[in-house]
C-alpha cells in the first residue's frame, strides 16, 4: 500500500514536469496533496490519536483542496493565458527529471531514517519531490507555477517528515501547516496584485529591480 | 512567564491595531506597546537563565542579547514611524495604516518568538512567520517595483526557509532510534550530543545554513535583500536590516550550539567562514556600482552580516567581536535607513544623482547621514571600529593572513565607494527640479525625523568608548556556548 502511494506521488512529480496547462498542473498538485494525506493516514494506522487524525484531516483539506482552490482563483483572475510557458521545454524537463530521480534514488538508498527499514522508497521519493519543486521554480516563467513548485517542494519535505511523524510534536506540525497556509494565502494575494498591476504574471518581465 | 509576556504584548497590540478605527489612537498604541516591550526586555536582563532540556522558550544570554537589539530598535523606529504615519497624506498610493501598524506589531511579536525559541521546530515556525508578517509592510507603498520586491522576498525566503525545515527534520533523524521522541530543543540535543548521527547532523547543519542563511542575506542567497530593503518604507527597511537579519543569524547560532556540543564546532565554524568571506567579498563588487542610495545601504548589510559571520567562524575572541559587530551594525544601519527616509521625502528620489547639497535642504538629516556613514564603516571612535578591530586582530592572531586580505580589501573598497556617494549627497549641488516636479527647497525637520536616528548613533558612539560590564558578561556567556575563548 505504502509503496503504491509513493510511486503514485513520484509519477505526479513527473507529470508536473511535462504538463503544459496551468489548471491541469494545479489539479495534479492538489492530487499529490491528497495522496500525501492518505499516506500519512496509512502510516498512522487505526490507532492514531485524535490530534494526529485532526492533523491529517487538515493536511488533506489544505494541500488537497484549499491550495488548489486559491491558485485556481488567482488563475481565473488573470483571464486567458493558461499556458505554462517554460524556459526549459517539457522534453528537456523530463530528461532532467530522470537525472534527478536517479540522484534521489541513490540518496534515499544511502540514508536510512531511524525507525524505517532500509530499502524503503520514502526518502528517495521525498528528495525527488523536493528537487522537482526546485526545477519547477527555476524553469517556469509563470509566477503561479513558482508557487506550485514551492508547494511540490513542501510536499517533499512533508513526506520526509511523515517518516519521523510519531516524534514531531503536534503543536509544531499544526504551526508549520498554518505557516504554509498563510504563505500560500499571501502569495495568492500578491499574485492577484501582480496581475492587476502588470496585466500578466510572467516573471521574465520583472526587470525593474535587475542589477 | 516573562518570555510569554514579551511575545503576547505585541501580538495582542497588533490584533488591536487591526480593529481600531482612529489613526491617532493607533499610533499611541504602537508607542505604548513598544515601550512595554522595552520595559519587559530590561526585566529579562535580570532574569536570564540557561534553558532546561524541556523548555521551549528561553531567556538565555543569546536570546536576551538579540532581543535587546530588536527591542531598542523597535522603540526608536516606532517613534519615527508614528511621525512618519502622522505626516503621510492619505491617498490611493498607500495601504491602510491599520494593516501597517498591525503587521509591524505582529512582526515584533514573531521576531521576539525567534529570539526566545529554544525548540528548533518552534524556531522554524517563527522565522517563517517573520517573512509573512513583514511582506505586507514592504507593499505599503503600492507600486510595481515594491510588488516585484515583495514577490521575490516571499518566494526566495519561503523556499530558503523550507530547506531549513528539511534541516530541522534531519536534526530529528540524527537522534538515535532508542532516543527518538526527545524534545528537539538546543539543551536536550546538546545533552544527547555524543550519540547523534554525525552524517545526519552535518547534513542538517548545511541545510540550516543555506535555509536560514537565505534569510540572513548571505551571498549568493541574498538576491531578495537589496530589493526588499530598498523598496520598503524607510522605517521598515531599518527594522529589516537592523533586526530581522540578526534573527536569522541567531537561528544559525542555535544550530552551532548543538554542533559544538556534538564536537562538530569546527565544521560549523567553517560554514560561517565560507559564507562570511563570500558575503563580504561579493558585497563590495555590487556595492560600488549602485546608483540608488537605499540599495547601497542594503548591500552594506550583506557586507556587515558577512563580517559578523566571519567573526563567528573565527570563534573565541573573534566570535566576541562578531557579536559586538552585529550590535554596532544594527545601530548604525537602522539610523541610516531612517535618515534615508528624510532624504527621500526632501528630494523625492532614491537615485544618488538626484540628491545633492543636502546640508542646505535638510541640515540635521545631512549631519546624521554623515555621522551614520562614519559609524557604519567603523571610523573611530564609533563602536564598529572596535568590533572590526577585534575581528581583524583575531584573524591575525590565528595566522589567517589570507582571510585578513579577503576582509580588508572589500572593507576599504566599500569605504571609498560609499564616501564618494555620501559626500556628494551632503555637499554637492542641489539638482534642478525635473519638469513638472516642485523644486527642492529647505524643509523643516520635525523631531521624530532626527531624534530616533540620533539616539541610535549616540549609543553606537558610546559603545566605541566603553563596553559596559553587563554587555561584556553577556557576550562572554554567548561565546562560552559556542566553544568558549581559546
Amino acid at each position: 500500500m505504502m509503496d503504491t502511494l509513493l510511486i503514485l506521488l513520484l509519477l505526479i512529480d513527473l507529470r508536473l514536469l511535462v504538463t503544459s496547462r496551468l489548471n491541469s498542473a494545479i489539479h495534479w498538485a492538489g492530487a499529490q496533496g491528497l495522496l500525501l494525506g492518505l499516506l500519512a493516514l496509512n502510516n498512522a494506522g487505526l490507532h492514531a490519536g485524535f490530534g494526529a487524525t485532526l492533523l491529517i484531516a487538515l493536511t488533506i483539506g489544505s494541500k488537497g483542496f484549499v491550495f488548489p482552490w486559491l491558485l485556481l482563483r488567482a488563475l481565473r483572475s488573470t483571464g486567458g493565458h493558461r499556458e505554462v510557458e517554460p524556459y526549459v521545454s517539457a522534453n528537456l524537463s523530463l530528461l532532467l527529471g530522470m537525472v534527478l530521480l536517479g540522484i534521489s534514488y541513490w540518496l534515499g538508498d544511502r540514508l536510512a531514517l531511524p525507525g524505517i527499514e532500509k530499502g524503503s522508497l520514502l526518502v528517495g521519493v521525498a528528495f525527488f519531490s523536493i528537487l522537482t519543486g526546485f526545477l519547477l521554480i527555476i524553469a517556469r516563467k509563470k509566477a503561479i507555477m513558482q508557487v506550485l513548485g514551492f508547494l511540490v517542494l513542501e510536499n517533499g519535505i512533508y513526506l520526509f517528515g511523515t517518516g519521523l511523524a510519531p516524534h514531531t510534536p503536534l503543536f509544531v506540525e499544526l504551526a508549520v501547516l498554518l505557516d504554509l497556509l498563510v504563505a500560500v494565502f499571501v502569495m495568492g494575494i500578491t499574485l492577484f496584485q501582480i496581475t492587476q498591476e502588470f496585466d500578466h504574471m510572467d516573471t521574465d518581465q520583472f526587470h525593474h529591480l535587475k542589477e | 512567564m516573562l518570555a510569554g509576556a514579551l511575545i503576547a504584548v505585541p501580538a495582542l497590540a497588533g490584533a488591536l491595531a487591526f480593529l481600531l478605527r482612529d489613526d491617532r489612537l493607533r499610533r499611541w498604541l504602537l508607542l505604548v506597546a513598544a515601550l512595554v516591550h522595552a520595559g519587559l526586555t530590561v526585566a529579562a536582563w535580570f532574569h536570564r537563565f540557561p534553558a532546561a532540556p524541556g523548555d521551549w522558550l528561553t531567556l538565555d544570554s543569546t536570546g536576551v542579547f538579540f532581543l535587546s537589539i530588536t527591542s531598542l530598535l523597535f522603540l526608536l523606529i516606532a517613534l519615527h514611524t508614528a511621525g512618519y504615519l502622522g505626516n503621510e497624506e492619505p491617498h490611493a498610493g498607500t495601504g491602510s495604516q491599520s494593516v501597517f501598524t498591525g503587521c509591524l506589531l505582529l512582526f515584533l511579536s514573531v521576531m521576539t518568538l525567534v529570539e526566545l525559541s529554544a525548540h528548533f521546530g518552534l524556531l522554524w515556525v517563527a522565522v517563517e512567520a517573520t517573512t509573512l508578517a513583514s511582506a505586507p509592510l514592504l507593499y505599503h507603498h503600492r507600486s510595481p517595483r515594491s510588488l516585484e520586491a515583495v514577490w521575490k522576498y516571499l518566494l526566495i525566503c519561503s523556499v530558503g526557509i523550507a530547506l531549513a525545515l528539511l534541516g530541522t527534520f534531519f536534526l530529528m533523524a540524527a537522534v538515535p532510534v532508542a532516543r527518538q521522541g526527545i524534545p528537539l530543543t538546543v539543551a536536550s540535543l546538546a545533552a544527547e550530543a555524543p550519540g547523534l548521527g554525525r552524517a545526519w547532523l552535518k547534513a542538517a547543519l548545511v541545510l540550516l545554513f543555506v535555509g536560514y542563511g537565505t534569510k540572513a542575506g548571505f551571498f549568493p542567497l541574498h538576491t531578495w535583500l537589496p530589493d526588499a530593503h530598498s523598496e520598503a518604507p524607510s522605517p521598515v527597511s531599518a527594522l529589516l536590516s537592523g533586526s530581522l537579519l540578526n534573527c536569522a543569524l541567531l537561528a544559525l547560532l542555535r544550530a552551532q550550539q548543538v554542533a559544538v556540543a556534538a564536537g562538530l564546532g569546527p565544521f560549523g565554524r567553517s560554514l560561517f567562514l565560507l559564507f562570511g568571506a563570500l558575503s563580504v567579498g561579493m558585497a563590495a563588487v555590487f556595492l560600488v556600482k549602485q546608483s540608488d542610495y537605499k540599495r547601497l545601504l542594503a548591500y552594506s548589510s550583506v557586507e556587515n552580516i558577512g563580517l559578523v559571520s566571519l567573526g563567528l567562524g573565527l570563534g573565541g575572541f573573534g566570535a566576541y567581536g562578531g557579536l559586538l559587530h552585529a550590535l554596532n551594525h544594527s545601530l548604525a544601519k537602522s539610523s541610516l535607513f531612517m535618515t534615508s527616509g528624510n532624504f527621500l521625502a526632501a528630494f523625492h528620489s532614491k537615485r544618488v544623482e538626484r540628491v545633492g547639497g543636502a546640508r542646505g535642504i535638510i541640515p540635521l538629516s545631512a549631519g546624521l547621514w554623515l555621522a551614520g556613514f562614519l559609524a557604519l564603516t567603523g571610523t573611530p571612535p564609533f563602536g564598529a571600529f572596535l568590533s572590526k578591530f577585534i575581528l581583524l586582530r583575531s584573524a591575525a592572531s590565528q595566522g589567517r593572513y589570507g582571510l585578513l586580505v579577503i576582509v580588508l580589501l572589500p572593507v576599504v573598497t566599500i569605504f571609498a565607494g560609499m564616501s564618494a556617494v555620501i559626500l556628494r549627497m551632503v555637499w554637492g549641488t542641489v539638482p534642478p527640479p525635473l519638469p513638472g516636479m516642485p523644486g527642492i527647497r529647505r524643509t523643516d525637520e520635525s523631531r521624530w525625523m532626527w531624534l530616533p536616528p540620533l539616539v541610535l548613533l549616540l549609543v553606537a558612539l558610546g559603545l566605541g568608548i566603553w563596553v559596559p560590564a553587563g554587555l561584556d558578561r553577556v557576550l562572554r556567556e554567548i561565546v562560552a556556548t559556542l566553544g568558549g575563548m581559546p
